[in-house]
């Protein structure tokens, strides 16, 4: 499709395959340790502003890397990706106001109805093509957001779902504490990076980037591109909704600009700002993304100015996100190093 | 939901007039922006995601020539104008260092340029909403027909926005530029190794399409408020519009304009909350019934 995809491609067949286990146990340690570093965070920066920042980097990077499993993996530019994000924050938060179901029910809850929307939708969706596919996905995404302003009785219109969400302790889990919600969205930040991480090292991740790379050449060797697509599109819908449900906790309410298309511009942003190649480019972008916009935002009134400049540099001058950037930056120089040594 | 207003307006003549006026006047608006946007497409394979914002900047130069001139038609000629020029440069300073990449990049480029814009229009004319107000020259009795009010000033808006339409139409497919352009759109490489300069056709396709957008925005201004990020929910209509025509459709776009314009104002008297839900609904399934619009050639 593109250079820097085709490079992708290229880059992964690399990869040796040899031994799988010993990968996996690799990545449960990677994980582990990332855990145990942000948890122990608040013991060493006692600032509350530092454990509000991170819990907003794991609801929008949980949204902005399973938009990479779209985007970047299977070449499905989703333009309504957001309407994950808010169904998640809209499910769980109405479960909680109206059934009073504990936490964890209402959790797995929200990711079954998310399950069903996104079947019946990516099932119209995956069958089309490109800028179709964005605009298909747009107009679903609008339709959701439409629904929730129209329907005023259940889901409080355009002032969003006001009065708090009721966050009652289980299992010795308090998500009112801002210190438990702190280290819950930690762990659901790095089980969901771990599993995503997992989906695209499988050899179904890698049926992703052949459909990718080339539709027809999966579908004559017998693979089946609509289920596939399918698969993923309801895959990176379940993962968006948790972020959208760490964001419904985070503010305890729901608002319609979460399922408003912008949020979906603002996650093609995130990724192109840290990279479609890498695995945690996304992360890296959302990190970014959310420090410009804190900055910018108490710098000065006109932060889209600021922004688009930003946007602009990357698109025009680099032409890439930062951590493509760095990663082929990092490639050339350890090819000419081989080439004199 | 109100179906009982909508059902006494379709038996009433007189509703069903403004309506429909009403339904034409949206759609036509909707028109010129929809088919600078299906040119621009047609021709570049660009999707100008920017391209609401010209009508925005229409709307606005138009204001500020009626304010210092007081004349309706320089108003309308600055707003066509200023709109040309600025598709140009952007086209031209911008775009066209994008056109070999990744169809994210163009996007991601159109998309800095909408925060840009809104952000520029905000520092030049202020965050509160603006009316430029209905020339004096249309400040005259409406014109009552079967009942139903028809201000003169919507004929004018349905008769430009058609003669536009015609213009561009038969531009298209009679005049050697218009030849040249169709030439451009199907075989860009052909057409430069005739030695023709693509650059100027590229440029001159985004000036023309930014132009009849400003133009639209500055025909908007005496009935519509102003406001910075005015230029959105255009854009979003108007890519519905050009989706359910068929994206590179003339007629197409034409006659998803008109449809949209009536689902707006039949759909607000019959489902006032979720009028813009029904144009999403009807986007889906006409894209779900046939995925490349209504007079979109099939892609094989």
């Amino acid at each position: 499709m593109t250079e820097l995809q085709a490079e992708q491609g290229a880059q992964a067949l690399d990869l040796p395959h040899a031994q799988p286990k010993t990968r996996r146990n690799r990545d449960v340690l990677i994980a582990l340790a990332v855990f145990v570093v942000l948890a122990l965070l608040p013991a060493v920066f006692s600032s509350k502003l530092l454990l509000d920042f991170v819990i907003r980097c794991a609801a929008y990077g949980l949204f902005a890397t399973s938009l990479n499993l779209l985007v970047g993996y299977t070449g499905l530019i989703s333009f309504g990706h957001g309407m994950f994000f808010g169904l998640g924050a809209y499910g769980f938060g109405l479960m909680m106001q109206k059934t009073g179901v504990p936490v964890p029910v209402a959790f797995v809850a929200t990711l079954a109805i998310t399950f069903f929307v996104a079947l019946v939708i990516g099932a119209i969706c995956v069958r089309l093509k490109e800028i179709y596919f964005a605009f298909v996905t747009l107009a679903f995404q609008m339709l959701i957001h439409s629904t929730i302003l129209s329907w005023v009785s259940l889901t409080g219109g355009d002032q969003g779902l006001r009065g708090g969400i009721p966050r009652p302790p289980f299992l010795g889990i308090d998500l009112s504490n801002q210190l438990h919600l702190y280290i819950a969205s930690c762990a659901l930040l790095v089980i969901g990076l771990f599993l995503m991480h997992r989906i695209a090292q499988s050899p179904f991740g890698y049926t992703l980037r052949m459909i990718r790379d080339n539709a027809t050449r999966a579908s004559f060797i017998g693979i089946d591109v609509w289920r596939a697509k399918l698969t993923i599109f309801v895959l990176a819908a379940l993962f968006a909704s948790t972020g959208g449900i760490i964001m419904a906790l985070f503010v305890s309410g729901a608002y319609p600009e979460f399922a408003y298309w912008t949020i979906s511009g603002e996650g093609i942003f995130i990724n192109m700002l840290g990279g479609v190649t890498t695995f945690l480019g996304p992360m890296v972008g959302t990190v970014l993304l959310l420090i410009l916009n804190d900055t910018v935002t108490r710098l000065t009134d006109y932060h889209g100015l600021v922004l688009g400049i930003v946007i602009l540099f990357f698109a025009i001058g680099l032409r890439k996100g930062l951590m493509d950037f760095v990663v082929e930056w990092y490639a050339q120089r350890r090819n000419s190093a081989g080439e004199r040594g | 939901m109100d179906l009982d207003a909508l059902t006494g307006c379709l038996a009433s003549s007189a509703c069903l007039v403004t309506q429909t006026t009403s339904g034409f006047i949206i759609g036509m608006l909707l028109f010129l922006v929809a088919v600078g946007l299906t040119l621009i497409f047609g021709v570049l394979k660009v999707v100008n995601f920017s391209h609401g914002a010209f009508y925005m900047f229409g709307a606005y130069f138009a204001m500020t020539a009626y304010q210092l001139s007081g004349s309706f038609a320089l108003a309308m000629l600055c707003g066509a104008a200023g709109t040309a020029l600025l598709g140009l440069i952007f086209e031209r300073v911008f775009m066209s260092r994008v056109y070999g990449a990744d169809v994210l990049m163009q996007l991601l480029v159109c998309y800095a340029f909408v925060l840009i814009f809104d952000d520029v229009v905000r520092m030049i004319w202020g965050p509160e909403f603006k009316s430029m107000g209905m020339p004096a020259a249309f400040q005259v009795v409406p014109l009552f027909i079967a009942g139903g009010v028809v201000p003169p000033y919507y004929l004018l808006l349905i008769g430009v926005a058609l003669a536009a339409a015609m213009i561009l139409g038969l531009g298209l497919a009679r005049t050697r530029i218009g030849k040249v352009i169709r030439a451009a759109a199907h075989n860009p490489g052909m057409v430069s190794a005739l030695g023709i300069n693509t650059g100027l056709i590229y440029g001159g396709v985004f000036a023309l399409g930014g132009m009849l957008a400003g133009l639209a925005g500055a025909l908007a201004a005496p009935v519509r408020s102003l406001t910075p990020g005015m230029g959105f929910s255009v854009l979003i209509e108007s890519f519905i519009v050009t989706v359910i025509g068929g994206m590179g459709s003339i007629l197409g776009a034409l006659i998803g304009a008109i449809l949209i314009g009536m689902i707006r104002s039949f759909g607000s008297l019959g489902f006032p909350l979720f009028t813009e839900g029904l144009m999403y609904l009807f986007m889906v399934i006409v894209l779900v019934s046939r995925p490349t619009g209504l007079f979109g050639k099939e892609v094989a």
